[in-house]
C-alpha cells in the first residue's frame, strides 16, 4: 500500500521525473521501516497468549526479568521476529540478486538448487554425525549451497549453448529433484533422527535457534550491506554481458561477489528456519511491479518488503490453527500465491 | 592494397589500435594478426561476410575479447591491461541486440551510460543529469523518456541504447550491427545520426554493418574483411569495387553511383542472390 502511494507519486511528477522518483522511492523507505516496525510489534505480540502491545514495548525498552510476560517476550518471541525479519530480507534479497545477475525472472535460492544443497548438506551432517553443534550449522548449510551453485553452474555450461538463464533453471531444478530424493531416501532409511527435522524441512521459524541466530545474524547483515553496494552494478549487468563490460563493470568479478552474497544469505537463512521457499521468487517480482527495474531501489525494498511478509506469514501461521501452529513454509506460499497473482492480475489491466 | 596504404597515410592521428591482432583458438583463429588504425573523428565501417571476423575485430577492440596474440592500443595504453572503469571513460560499445530489463524506463536506461563516470563516493551528479538529457536529445528519444523501453518500436529502442552510449560521453564509440532487423527508413535515420556525430561532435565511430548499400553511403572509411583478415581499406569511392565486391564477398555485383545523391550503390547482377538473405538469418558473429 506504501509502495503504492509512492509509485502515484512518481506518476504525478512530470516536470522532473527523474529525481521525482528518486524523492518519491526515497520516502517510501522510512514508510517501509515504520510498517515493518508495526509489523515486528503485532507479531511479538501474538501467540499462543496474546499480548498487549504496550507490554511488548515495556519488555523492548524496559525489561523486567521478573515478569513472566517480559520473559516471553525477551526469550521466544523477540528470537523469532528478529530470525522472521532477517530471513525474510536475506531470501528476497538473494532472490532479486539472482534474477538480476542472470537475467532469469524465475531464478531464487530455492530454484537454482541453493537451498535444496543447503538443506541437503545439513541433513547429511545430522544423519552422519546424529548431532552437530548448531553453530555449525550455517556453515555447513554454506557449504552445501556453495558445492551445488558450483555443480548447478557447471552442468549448464556443459549443455550446448552455455549457462543460458534456461540451462541454469533446467540444472538447479533438475539438482532440486535430485537431492530432494536423496533427502527422502535418508529420512526413510533413518526415521529417528530424521523425525526431528521434518518440521525444520517444511520451513520453521519456531526452533527458536538464538545459538544459531547470534552466528548468523552478523554475516546476514553483512551480505546485505554487500548486496546493497553491489546493487548499482547488477542494474548495469541486468543489461547484458557485453553492455556491462562495455560500461566498464569487471562481469566475472561481480558475478562471483553476488554469487558469495547469496550463498551466505540463502545457508544463513536456511540454518535459521529450513528451506522457506516462494519469498525469494515472488518479493523481488512484486517489488519490481511498484518500484522498476533500478537494483539500488529493488535491493533495499526487498529486503524490507521481504521482512515485513515473512513477519505477517508467520503471524497468520500462528494465529489461523491457534494453539497450533502451521509451519511457515507452508504459509508463505499459501498466503503468497494468491497474494500474488491478484497482484499482477491487477498491474495488467 | 594502395589503397589502404594512402587511407593510413592521409589520417595520421588514431587513437584507437589493433596490433598483430589474433582473436581465437589456435587452430582456426577467428582474426589472424590482423593491424588495424582507427581513424580519429570518422565513421569507420566494417563490412564482410559471415564468420569474416567483423564483430571480432570490434570486440577485441572494445576489449570484450582479449587477443591471443598482439594488443589493442588506446591512447597508447595496453586496452586489456588498463582498469576497465577508465577505458570506459574513453571507449564506448553497442553490442549487437542488446536487451533492456523488463520496465526499465528509457531515462533509467540512459543513465546506466553514467557508471563509468560514478563511484560510491561520487553518486548521480547534476553532470550526470545534463549528459543524460543531452544524450536524449541528439538521440531523439527525450519525447519518450518516462516510457519503459520494452514497450518502443525496434527503432526508438535502438536509440534509446545509442543515447546510452552518448550519455558515456566517450569519444570513441563501437557499435555492433546497430541496424540489423529494422526498417530500411530507421536505418537511414540511425546512420544519418551516427555520421552527425563524428562529422558535427567529433566522436570516432567504428560501425559493423551488414547492409553494403548503407555502408558505402554513410562510412568515410569502408574496412572490408575476409577469414579473419582485413581484404581492404579505404574511402568508399577507392574500395566499394565490383572487383572488390567479387574478391570479399563473391558476389557478383554491378557498382554504380546515383546520379543525385553520388553516392555508390552495389546492384547484384547474378540471378537471384540468396547469399546475402539466407546468411543473415543465421548469422553467427
Amino acid at each position: 500500500m506504501t509502495t503504492q502511494a509512492s509509485h502515484n507519486a512518481m506518476s504525478s511528477s512530470t516536470a522532473d521525473s527523474a529525481s521525482g522518483a528518486w524523492l518519491a522511492y526515497s520516502a517510501g523507505l522510512p514508510v517501509m521501516v515504520g510498517v515493518l516496525a508495526v509489523m515486528f510489534g503485532w507479531h511479538i505480540a501474538v501467540g499462543a497468549k496474546s499480548l498487549p502491545l504496550s507490554t511488548v514495548l515495556n519488555a523492548l525498552v524496559q525489561y523486567d526479568p521478573t515478569l513472566f510476560d517480559h520473559m516471553i517476550i525477551r526469550d521466544l518471541r523477540l528470537p523469532r521476529a528478529i530470525i522472521a525479519v532477517l530471513v525474510g530480507a536475506a531470501l528476497s534479497v538473494a532472490g532479486a540478486l539472482m534474477q538480476g545477475v542472470t537475467r532469469n525472472p524465475l531464478a531464487e535460492p530455492g530454484i537454482l538448487g541453493l537451498m535444496a544443497g543447503a538443506s541437503f548438506a545439513v541433513v547429511m551432517a545430522i544423519g552422519v554425525f546424529q548431532t552437530v553443534p548448531t553453530v555449525w550449522l550455517p556453515w555447513v548449510a554454506a557449504f552445501g549451497a556453495m558445492v551445488t551453485a558450483v555443480v548447478v553452474w557447471l552442468i549448464a555450461q556443459w549443455a550446448p549453448g552455455g549457462a543460458t538463464p534456461l540451462t541454469l533453471t533446467l540444472a538447479g531444478a533438475a539438482i532440486t529433484a535430485f537431492l530432494g530424493a536423496l533427502i527422502s531416501v535418508a529420512h526413510l532409511l533413518n526415521q529417528e533422527t530424521f523425525e526431528q527435522l521434518r518440521v525444520w524441512l517444511a520451513g520453521s521459524l519456531s526452533g527458536r535457534r538464538v545459538d544459531v541466530l547470534s552466528v548468523a545474524a552478523p554475516w546476514l547483515c553483512l551480505a546485505l550491506g554487500l548486496a546493497m553496494v553491489l546493487s548499482r552494478k547488477v542494474t548495469v549487468l541486468a543489461m547484458g554481458d557485453d553492455v556491462a563490460r562495455g560500461l566498464g563493470v569487471r562481469t566475472g568479478w561481480l558475478k562471483v561477489q553476488v554469487l558469495l552474497c547469496v550463498v551466505v544469505l540463502t545457508a544463513c537463512s536456511v540454518a535459521l528456519a529450513g528451506p522457506l521457499g516462494f519469498v525469494g521468487l515472488v518479493i523481488p517480482h512484486v517489488v519490481r511491479l511498484f518500484i522498476g527495474s533500478d537494483y539500488r531501489w529493488i535491493v533495499p525494498y526487498s529486503a524490507l518488503v521481504g521482512a515485513a511478509y515473512l513477519l505477517g506469514v508467520d503471524i497468520i501461521a500462528r494465529l489461523a490453527l491457534r494453539p497450533q501452529e502451521i509451519a511457515t513454509g507452508i504459509m508463505t506460499a499459501m498466503v503468497g500465491a494468491p497474494l500474488f497473482i491478484h497482484l499482477v492480475r491487477q498491474r495488467a489491466s | 592494397m594502395s589503397e589502404s596504404i594512402s587511407s593510413r597515410s592521409i589520417h595520421s592521428s588514431s587513437r584507437l589500435q589493433g596490433e598483430s591482432l589474433t582473436v581465437g583458438y589456435d587452430a582456426a583463429p577467428i582474426l589472424n594478426d590482423v593491424d588495424f588504425q582507427v581513424p580519429d573523428g570518422q565513421v569507420t565501417i566494417l563490412v564482410g561476410p559471415n564468420g569474416s571476423g567483423k564483430s571480432t575485430l570490434l570486440k577485441a577492440l572494445a576489449r570484450i575479447l582479449t587477443p591471443t596474440e598482439g594488443q589493442v592500443l588506446l591512447d597508447g595504453q595496453d586496452i586489456h591491461r588498463s582498469k576497465t572503469r577508465e577505458v570506459a571513460k574513453k571507449l564506448g560499445l553497442l553490442p549487437q541486440g542488446p536487451v533492456a530489463p523488463e520496465g526499465l524506463t528509457v531515462r533509467e536506461l540512459v543513465a546506466q551510460g553514467r557508471f563509468p563516470h560514478q563511484s560510491l563516493l561520487r553518486q548521480w551528479s547534476s553532470e550526470d543529469e545534463r549528459a543524460v538529457n543531452d544524450a536524449m536529445t541528439v538521440a531523439k528519444v527525450i519525447d519518450f523518456a518516462d516510457r519503459p523501453v520494452d514497450g518502443l518500436s525496434g527503432g526508438q529502442r535502438q536509440r534509446c541504447w545509442i543515447a546510452m552510449v552518448l550519455a558515456q560521453q566517450t569519444d570513441l564509440v563501437l557499435l555492433d550491427e546497430p541496424t540489423t532487423f529494422l526498417d530500411l527508413k530507421v536505418q537511414v535515420d540511425l546512420m544519418e545520426l551516427l555520421v552527425q556525430l563524428a562529422h558535427q561532435m567529433g566522436r570516432t565511430l567504428v560501425v559493423v554493418l551488414h547492409e553494403l548499400n548503407l555502408a558505402a553511403a554513410y562510412a568515410d572509411t569502408l574496412v572490408m574483411l575476409r577469414d579473419g583478415a582485413i581484404m581492404q581499406w579505404g574511402a568508399p569511392s577507392d574500395v566499394f569495387t565490383s572487383a572488390n565486391l567479387k574478391a570479399v564477398f563473391d558476389l557478383d555485383a554491378h557498382v554504380i553511383r546515383d546520379p543525385h545523391s553520388k553516392r555508390l550503390i552495389c546492384v547484384p547482377t547474378s540471378a537471384p542472390e540468396p547469399a546475402q538473405h539466407v546468411e543473415v538469418g543465421v548469422r553467427i558473429a
